[in-house]
């Protein structure tokens, strides 16, 4: 029988694998904005478990709250993505120094 | 209700090996292909949890939208995927152990409380015509309107937001100035000039 558990065991492991996604792909920009989608998606799965384990939809109202921030703050992060690459002919995290002090 | 178990587990696989091809692959646009199939699994998993209606937006919203956008800039950046690959896994040995304890930790907990709990975790069945959007729309238009308006402030502001960072003016580009073409009048540009008719010779 699939239950709370089993959507929160996935969310999990799903949340997991992300944060390593994000150690791992430390230098590209994009897979970092990749990862951090991932871990939105795995965000969402706790609200939409604990919304039908409850029987509130009001879990559901918050996923598609976080859809939309999630989909402006991929528009954004993409649009600054474009004018760093314009600037600097390079996505690479390592090569994003100038603030250092 | 096997069936459904055994749906669940098979698509809870593909999204954990979506989810690792993801993060362990090279090309960025084979990146993105794992997050299109990662995104539609979740679709379907929230189907199998009767979220119909955000498993639909999550279909066209992500992976209608967002996606093409992700391999609209990769496929316009031309990033060098050479570069990327080196140093990729200097940190990995680590990444991974810590992930693997953060995983082993949480599922233990998640599983603790429901051994320990006399409430089974399993979801009661909805009522007999029961529809997810007419219940999700009236609590979105009522309790959380509000809410949904800062909601289309936000996708607003994102919208402009993108257009003004990536808007570009390139020096030396022949343009029309429109407003000055729009404030042109006749007697800028047209002079009459009073002149006697010439005679026949």
């Amino acid at each position: 029988m699939i239950g709370l558990q089993h959507f929160l065991t996935l969310s999990a492991m799903l949340f997991v694998l992300s944060i390593a996604g994000i150690v791992i792909n430390r230098r590209n920009l994009i897979l970092l904005l990749m990862c951090i989608e991932l871990m939105l998606l795995a965000v969402n799965f706790n609200f939409i478990a604990f919304s039908r384990y409850l029987g509130d939809d009001t879990g559901q109202v918050f996923v598609f709250f976080i859809l939309t921030v999630a989909a402006a703050e991929a528009a954004i992060g993409l649009a600054i993505l474009v004018v760093l690459f314009r600037s600097r002919r390079s996505i690479n995290v390592q090569e994003l120094n100038t603030m250092k002090g | 209700m096997l069936f459904h178990a055994i749906l669940f587990y098979v698509f809870s696989a593909i999204l954990i090996a979506a989810a690792c091809g993801v993060i362990f692959s090279k090309n960025p646009v084979h990146a993105i292909m794992f997050l299109v199939l990662a995104f539609f699994q979740s679709a379907m998993l929230w189907l199998l949890a009767e979220a119909e209606f955000l498993a639909i937006v999550l279909v066209l919203v992500y992976v209608g939208a967002v996606m093409v956008l992700f391999l609209f800039v990769v496929m316009m950046l031309e990033v060098n995927v050479e570069a990327v690959k080196r140093g990729l896994t200097r940190f990995a040995p680590l990444a991974i152990g810590v992930a693997l304890l953060m995983a082993f930790e949480l599922v233990q907990l998640i599983w603790l409380r429901s051994q320990s709990d006399t409430l089974p975790g399993v979801f009661e069945p909805y009522p007999e015509g029961y529809s997810n959007t007419k219940s999700l729309g009236s609590v979105l238009y009522t309790e959380h309107v509000y809410a949904f308006e800062i909601a289309a402030v936000v996708l607003l502001l994102a919208i402009v937001a993108a257009i003004t960072l990536t808007m570009r003016k390139r020096p030396g580009l022949k343009v029309q100035n429109i407003s000055k073409q729009v404030a042109v009048r006749a007697k800028d540009r047209l002079r009459v000039v009073k002149m006697e008719s010439e005679k026949k010779q």
